[in-house]
């Protein structure tokens, strides 16, 4: 699914040159479900940029899906997005003015399916979250589960082959976040790839494989 | 899904929407009304001039200024009645060539109203060439009175005004000079701002054979020539020294033996003054259209600045470049385009209900033309794209990652 050659992620130049990432090698299978761990400061929202596409690694090989990204431009990088990557955000990341089932059909919008169609689809989507009922919401109506719930909805729109998450409990109560991860169990057995940057015990529990970082090296590469 | 954001971004920052709208109704206000009033004046300047004639050339004999086949210089030259007919069989470019004899201070009186007037003595066709138009009732010299030498006259409105008063004229008898003319026609209104001789208000017309037989004219006092095509007038006006030099024995180069006014040259000095008129009246209008359009593209620049984040998590669900480019054109576009709109139907009021008074004989009624129309809402279309197209750039430049950090 993505595989990672010498990895090197740097910011700045100089004196305030960081080493974001350093040399990171990593595979992920298609169907894994893989846990990225680590103190803050480690890299991991860095690396899960790159392999969401939403930037590029300084050096190193990147494929997705079997094809090279490295030297993609911009629109390329955002039909990957698009069509191949659903994200899901710590702070859920919805648009305030737009309803339950607006927020699910942006993806949609972007890929260019007809209004008509987008709305059963995200209807339907919002429905596999158990949230059919408050598709007319918006998102100040709705609690921070819900909201989650909602964010994933959309990270599924367009039945993307990887479910990439950033602390998608961090902002919610233990029992929320239990729904969260059922719905994550879920994905995973219907064969979606899910790789989720995590301090959840109860995540990283149920992963497969646990990629622990460390001052931007991969310090453990397994369960 | 957009509009709604956008309805929603405006109407929370109703303030601050109302003063970039209305600089952009401001300025088109500015372009409207000064370009309204330019194309209103020029139109009057124009409808003034053709008092005169429409692209005439008016031409009266000169004196010799080259020694020619024989005869010295300085001598004199007086033309006939057929010498315009003369040049309009030789020359295949000249429509109309009409004889003009003149007689100033001609007697006219009517019971107890006299005055005193120039008289001129024409062909039927001068009516045209000269814009000399007869009101309702009445008519101008036909072909009938030439024939028969008719003691018709045809009267200037501010002549009848004059003699008559009130009183309806045509059908009446005047005398000329003691002798009774039948009036057979009154001039309608017209401004003239150019003249030879008089305005054709204070003038009075006769049969050109009445004319010569009433005053014992031989020579007539000039020509009036009109081209099929007014941008011919030079050339034509190379002909004629050609035609009448052959006749009169002068050179053709000998251009003070004519004199010319070719009113065509007063119409394309005008229309260069016009031109530059209009053009800075248009320049000072989109000067303030374009500040409205500076303050339009600040207000983008905030709006980037306050969704940057929104930006951002578009760009990570797949929003291309030109997604978000197009997302800021449109909407500075539209605020440009409602201002522009309700600018329009601003100026469309004042023009309407400028009041048409004693001035408008000078400057014209300003007029909201489809030219007009058509040049500010070109300029509009195009300050809206210019001033969205920074802030859009902006946006759709933005790094997803930093945006999304915001």
């Amino acid at each position: 699914m993505i595989k990672m050659k010498k990895i090197n992620k740097i910011y700045g130049t100089g004196a305030s040159k960081v080493e974001a990432l350093k040399n990171i090698d990593l595979e992920v299978k298609e169907n894994e479900f893989v846990g990225l761990i680590g103190p803050s400061g480690s890299g991991k929202s860095t690396l899960m940029n790159i392999i969401g596409c939403l930037d590029v690694p300084s050096s190193g090989e990147y494929y997705f899906g079997g094809e090279s990204v490295e030297n993609f431009n911009h629109n390329q990088l955002a039909e990957i997005r698009n069509e191949k990557i659903g994200f899901v955000f710590q702070n859920f990341n919805l648009l305030p003015y737009a309803t339950a089932y607006e927020n699910v059909e942006i993806p949609m919008i972007f890929m260019g399916v007809k209004a008509k169609k987008r709305k059963s689809m995200a209807l339907e989507l919002l429905d596999s979250v158990g949230l059919a009922a408050r598709a007319t919401h918006k998102p100040g109506e709705l609690s921070g589960g819900e909201m989650q719930r909602v964010a994933l909805a959309r990270a599924l729109a367009n039945n993307p082959s990887l479910i990439l998450a950033d602390e998608p409990t961090g902002n919610l109560d233990t029992k929320s976040g239990d729904e969260i991860l059922a719905i994550f169990e879920n994905l995973w057995k219907q064969g979606h790839t899910l790789v989720v940057i995590t301090h959840n015990p109860n995540i990283s529990a149920r992963a497969q494989r646990i990629v622990k970082l460390i001052d931007g090296t991969i310090e453990n590469n397994g369960k | 899904m957009f509009l709604p954001q956008f309805l929603r971004d405006m109407r929370s920052q109703k303030m601050r929407t109302f003063l970039t709208i209305f600089g952009i109704i401001w300025g088109t206000i500015s372009v409207v009304l000064l370009l309204g009033f330019g194309v209103g004046l020029e139109q009057r300047l124009y409808k003034n001039m053709h008092g005169l004639g429409e692209g005439i050339i008016i031409l009266w004999p000169g004196r010799t200024s080259m020694a020619y086949e024989g005869l010295g210089k300085g001598r004199p030259l007086r033309f006939l009645e057929e010498d315009a007919f003369l040049l309009e069989r030789e020359i295949l470019q000249i429509k109309y060539s009409c004889p003009e004899y003149s007689k100033w201070d001609v007697k006219l009186k009517y019971k107890k109203n006299t005055y005193s007037s120039l008289v001129r003595g024409i062909y039927p066709f001068y009516s045209d060439m000269r814009n000399v138009i007869p009101e309702r009732n009445g008519r101008f010299i036909n072909r009938i009175d030439i024939e028969q030498k008719r003691r018709v006259i045809f009267i200037g409105f501010s002549i009848k005004e004059e003699l008559f008063k009130d009183e309806p004229a045509v059908g009446k008898y005047i005398s000329v000079n003691s002798v009774p003319f039948q009036v057979v026609g009154v001039l309608i209104e017209k401004t003239q701002n150019s003249t030879y001789g008089n305005r054709d208000e204070f003038t009075t017309f006769i049969s050109a054979t009445t004319f010569s037989s009433l005053f014992g004219y031989k020579y007539i006092n000039n020509m009036v020539i009109q081209a099929h095509d007014p941008f011919q007038n030079e050339f034509i006006q190379e002909r004629i020294l050609q035609v009448l030099g052959k006749k009169y024995r002068f050179s053709p180069k000998d251009t003070e033996a004519l004199l010319v006014w070719d009113t065509m040259e007063n119409e394309k000095t005008t229309k260069a003054i016009m031109i530059g008129f209009n053009t800075f009246m248009g320049i000072v209008g989109a000067f303030t259209l374009i500040v409205g359009g500076i303050g339009v593209s600040n207000i983008m620049n905030a709006v980037v600045e306050e969704r940057t984040k929104e930006i951002g998590l578009k760009m990570a669900l797949g929003a291309k470049k030109r997604f978000v480019l197009g997302q800021f054109l449109f909407e500075t576009l539209l605020i440009t385009l409602v201002g522009g709109a309700i600018g329009l139907a601003f100026s469309y009021g004042i023009i309407s209900a400028f009041p048409t008074t004693s001035i408008e004989e000078y400057i014209g009624k300003p007029t909201l033309s489809f030219g007009v129309g058509l040049v500010t809402v070109a300029l509009l279309g195009l300050i809206g794209f210019i001033s969205g197209l920074g802030p859009a750039r902006r946006a759709a430049n933005l790094h997803p990652v930093d945006a999304l950090r915001q």
